[in-house]
């Protein structure tokens, strides 16, 4: 493994990186006029250049969809990878690099349909790395097909007469997982809470789960359209612990008290209600981070030269 | 003295290797192939294995393979449950596990009945068979033993009753933990093996066992011997050969795994799967003192893209899998490819398609390898033939994937995995092993890509390295790593990745000829085949046939010269452990039948009429299988 002296200034933040917020822009993103993912992407060059990260040990990876093209906009390394994959190649590169900041950006389809074992097991391996899941409750990418997270009815082209099934709540699906660490939803009308929840799963130093409700204008135009427009219908969980954006509080008046580090009331709150709960749901920074788990020492070719001989004495004849 | 329960009459047919071995005297042979079978759980295989690592320390030449049950906890006394290993030794090196055992010691009669009925056992065999079954007080037992020696009454085998538990239970209470040790005993009498190195090996074996169980194992052995020695009155004498200079012996997943840390790579990300397993089973014990780790992933796919991402961070990563765990890591490979995110894979072959013979040899995914991706992915594909090359490949497919960023495919199988032999000790350089990536800036303007137009190359760059910033894409697209559909673009891509190959060909040489230079038959391996086909080779051509064979390493890109050396033979014919169909067979013609998958590959490559001889039997073809296939090319004889 590489063990770079950087990694003991912490995750990739270099103090002396002092970047123009540009600097951390890629070429412009094509996705569609009114696209939540534009304003996910703007919260997060912002988020790189006030945490300062060092854009070289900085790695940005997805898997397949609209919401996937996120690495090719930002300047950072980044690696656009195949459809519901993102997770394990991130885990690699974590495993590989300690010292990277490493994000992982998926869709729905991605996160919890072709690749749901993925994401079961990165949350369990909890490494220190942020997962942001865009959920627009559609395939945007493949144009309009049901995806897990699709409401129960709601058409598409592969079900036209609406999705057959109950959808499935990304929520509570992470918070059942042993080892969740960092749980939290946020959604593309409320930007303040977007960044804020952005800076919270970046510090949190574990498997920081994020999933961010995403407006779709061409496939799901209807499915956010109610909580968009009425602030009483989006509910902020607040606590000191939590997502903590004294703005947003005061225009969204709508609140619940959560102590993130309460497991059960988490669950009780990630359940379906007529309202949309954005916040910090669960965090526990304890458990331990599989990065640090399997972190072995760094040997020089002699080192291991000698160890081999070793190890072929032990096979000798 | 024991019974005899078979007269020693019939002629002794030529099983080659074997050569009969008189019941009185001393018998000198330059090679020798035995088994030891007992049920699952009694220790045959330690028995076996230790036999093997004796007789490489004493200077012969040995191959081991073991002999697995199909189940975990097979009911004992069925032929299911035989378990062991066959052990060939010999003054030469040994390369293969030869044809047939001409002793072999059972720990009951149904066991011995499998190896029977597999065509394991040279006809005029030694068979030493415990003999307290054909005693037992229960008439089941009784009646199946009486119908397992009429079964192998079949066969001029002589069969010597031994005492082995009795004999066993003077000196332990539980003979299951003691008569693979006595059976050890036994063999070193017979083949005349030093008891001092038995005695240090076993101690060495039980190093961890309290000292009683140490010295009861010490004095089974001792007891084998000294039973032997008043009760058996032939002895098998194999010379060793000539000193050899520092020797190690391992199996062939264990040679990977070594190979592996000697390369410098650092992280093994794989799912369980026979027979691969065991490389991550070595390397889980040893790799962390290395600095590598073995990660185990949910699954094959994930495993690739542990593999995948980390090569992508820093030194280059494998990943180690057998057929069906290869079929899932094929998105993986075409975006390692498409990405030229350098990548090792281990596929340890075994019987497909499917769950297919898990446990079994198979030469069958090649053309998966090569072609199984969707597009064009081309890549590098090595094949060891030897145990010792599993290691030393292992060090060149770290070095090509990163020389090429490129995918490089190590085709093993379940007879390197599993066979034990002894070769020379490996003198690990530095230079073997993969330096960290510097994190140098980048200079202005340089690009990921920048493929050089003759040979396809490019630097890699890696994260941390300022100013090298890109975001590597499985999508079409340009030296800068821009996303771009623009018509030449790919073509481009399509070219850089394809002419590294060609590059690569360039440095190569062409195989040698093992044999005459040119002649009527030139047969053509790759893998694990190659000790049994050199010396089917070798023995046809002391039949006076005209035969030669040449072993390919390097099955993508091919090595040079491949049709000049085919040019100089009447025919071609590549031997392979897949599935061809048999020309005769109904409805199969030139024009339909399914070639062996190297003879295709040949064929379409090189425009030449690559004849194939294959067998799936799910085990290593066996050197006298192979030459009557020979001699049937011929016209002479009967192929097998
Ligand atoms: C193995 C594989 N299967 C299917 C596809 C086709 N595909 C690409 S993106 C996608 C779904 C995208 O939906 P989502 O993950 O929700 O992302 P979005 O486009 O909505 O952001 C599908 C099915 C693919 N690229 N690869
Ligand atoms: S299809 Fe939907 S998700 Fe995709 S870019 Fe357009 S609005 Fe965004
Ligand atoms: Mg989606």
């Amino acid at each position: 493994m590489i063990d770079t002296a950087c990694s003991l200034l912490g995750c990739g933040i270099d103090p002396h990186v002092e970047l123009p917020q540009e600097d951390y822009e890629g070429p412009p993103p094509r996705w569609c006029p009114g696209c939540g993912d534009h304003g996910v992407l703007a919260a997060t060059q912002r988020l790189l250049h006030d945490e300062r990260l060092a854009p070289e040990r900085t790695v940005f990876v997805s898997g397949i969809g609209c919401s996937s093209r996120f690495p090719h906009h930002i300047r950072t390394y980044g690696f656009h990878g195949i459809h519901g994959r993102a997770l394990p190649i991130a885990t690699g590169v974590k495993l590989m690099r300690p010292d990277l900041a490493v994000f992982a950006v998926m869709g729905d389809g991605d996160c919890t349909s072709i690749g749901a074992g993925h994401w079961v097991h990165a949350v369990r391996y909890n490494l220190d790395m942020v997962a942001l899941m865009l959920d627009n409750n559609i395939y945007g990418l493949t144009k309009n097909q049901t995806s897990p997270t699709t409401p129960q009815g709601h058409p598409s082209n592969t079900q036209p007469r609406g999705s057959w099934l109950p959808a499935l709540n990304p929520l509570s699906v992470t918070l059942g997982i042993t080892n969740a660490s960092f749980v939290a939803q946020t959604a593309d009308w409320v930007p303040g809470h977007v960044y804020a929840t952005l800076q919270a799963a970046f510090r949190h130093p574990g498997f920081a789960f994020v999933r961010i409700l995403q407006r779709c204008p061409k496939w799901t135009p209807g499915v956010f359209r109610a909580p968009a427009q009425q602030m009483a219908l989006t509910e902020i969980l607040v606590h000191e612990d939590g997502v903590v954006e004294p703005e947003v509080e005061q225009y969204y008046k709508t609140h619940v008290a959560h102590d993130p580090s309460d497991l059960d009331h988490a669950r009780h709150l990630a359940e379906e209600s007529d309202k949309v709960r954005i916040g910090l749901f669960y965090k526990n920074a304890a458990n331990a981070r599989y990065e640090e788990t399997r972190r072995v020492p760094v040997h020089t070719a002699e080192d291991k030269i000698r160890l081999l001989e070793a190890e072929f004495d032990r096979h000798a004849v | 003295m024991p019974t005899h329960v078979s007269a020693p009459t019939g002629p002794a047919e030529a099983g080659h290797d074997t050569g009969r071995i008189p019941l009185h005297g001393l018998v000198e042979l330059a090679e020798h192939t035995l088994e030891v079978v007992s049920d699952a759980g009694e220790g045959a295989q330690k028995c076996g294995q230790g036999f093997g690592a004796l007789s490489a320390r004493m200077g012969n030449g040995s191959w081991t393979v073991e002999i697995i049950p199909a189940e975990i906890q097979p009911p004992p006394r069925t032929p299911g449950s035989a378990s062991g290993v066959r052990i060939r030794i010999g003054t030469r090196e040994v390369t293969n596990w030869g044809d047939a055992a001409g002793l072999v010691i059972a720990f009951n009669e149904q066991v011995l009945l499998s190896r029977h009925r597999l065509d394991a056992l040279a006809d005029d065999a030694v068979i030493l068979l415990e003999k307290r079954w054909g005693e037992s007080d229960d008439p089941a037992v009784l009646a199946e033993w009486k119908a397992a020696l009429e079964e192998l009454s079949s066969k001029p085998y002589r069969i010597v009753l031994v005492p082995l538990e009795e004999q066993t239970l003077t000196v332990v209470d539980n003979p299951l933990h003691g008569k693979n040790m006595f059976a050890l005993g036994v063999l070193c009498r017979i083949y005349d093996r030093d008891l001092d190195r038995a005695r240090e090996q076993i101690l060495r074996q039980f190093k961890k066992k309290s000292r009683d169980v140490q010295q009861a194992n010490v004095r089974l052995l001792e007891l084998g011997a000294s039973w032997a020695k008043e009760n058996l009155d032939f002895q098998i004498r194999v010379p060793p050969g000539p000193e050899k200079g520092p020797m190690v012996v391992m199996n062939g997943n264990e040679a990977v795994g070594m190979g592996a840390i000697a390369s410098g790579m650092e992280l093994c990300a794989m799912y369980p799967i026979t027979p691969a397993t065991s490389v991550s089973h070595y390397l889980g014990d040893v790799f962390e003192r290395f600095g590598g780790i073995v990660h185990q992933a949910e699954d094959e796919i994930a495993a690739a893209g542990v593999a995948v991402g980390a090569s992508f961070a820093g030194k280059v990563a494998f990943t180690v899998t057998s057929g069906p765990g290869l079929a899932l890591k094929t998105e993986f490979l075409g975006l390692a490819v498409m990405t030229e995110t350098p990548l090792v894979v281990v596929d340890v072959q075994r019987g497909g398609p499917s769950t297919g013979l898990p446990t079994k040899v198979e030469q069958a995914d090649l053309l998966a390898v090569l072609f199984g991706q969707p597009g064009d992915a081309p890549k590098v594909v090595l094949a060891p033939a030897t145990i010792e090359e599993c290691f030393h490949c292992m060090i060149t497919a770290r070095r090509l994937a990163e020389a090429l960023r490129a995918v490089v495919v190590v085709l093993t199988d379940a007879n390197l995995a599993t066979g034990v032999t002894p070769f020379p000790r490996p003198v690990p350089q530095p230079d073997w092993q993969a330096t960290a990536p510097d994190g140098a800036p980048v200079a202005q303007g340089g690009k990921p890509y920048q493929w050089d137009p003759e040979t396809g190359l490019s630097t890699r760059f890696v994260p941390g390295q300022p100013g090298g910033m890109f975001t590597a894409t499985g999508l079409c697209h340009d030296e800068k790593s821009a996303v771009t559909y623009a018509p030449h673009v790919h073509q481009k891509g399509c070219t850089m990745r394809s002419r590294k190959l060609a590059a690569l060909q360039s440095t190569l040489q062409p195989p040698d000829v093992v044999g005459p230079d040119s002649g009527d038959l030139l047969v053509v391996g790759w893998g694990s085949t190659k000790g049994a086909i050199e010396e089917a080779c070798e023995r046809a051509r002391a039949e006076g046939l005209s035969v030669s064979s040449t072993h390919l390493t390097f099955l993508s890109p091919l090595q040079p010269g491949l049709r000049a050396i085919f040019e100089r033979f009447r025919r071609v014919m590549t031997v392979e452990i897949n599935y061809s169909d048999r020309v005769g067979d109904p409805f199969i013609t030139s024009e339909n039948r399914r070639m062996g998958q190297l003879a295709w590959l040949l064929r379409a490559q090189l425009l030449v009429d690559v004849d194939c001889w294959t067998r799936v039997m799910g085990e290593p073809l066996r050197p006298g299988q192979i030459l009557a296939g020979i001699r049937a090319k011929f016209g002479k004889g009967a192929d097998s």
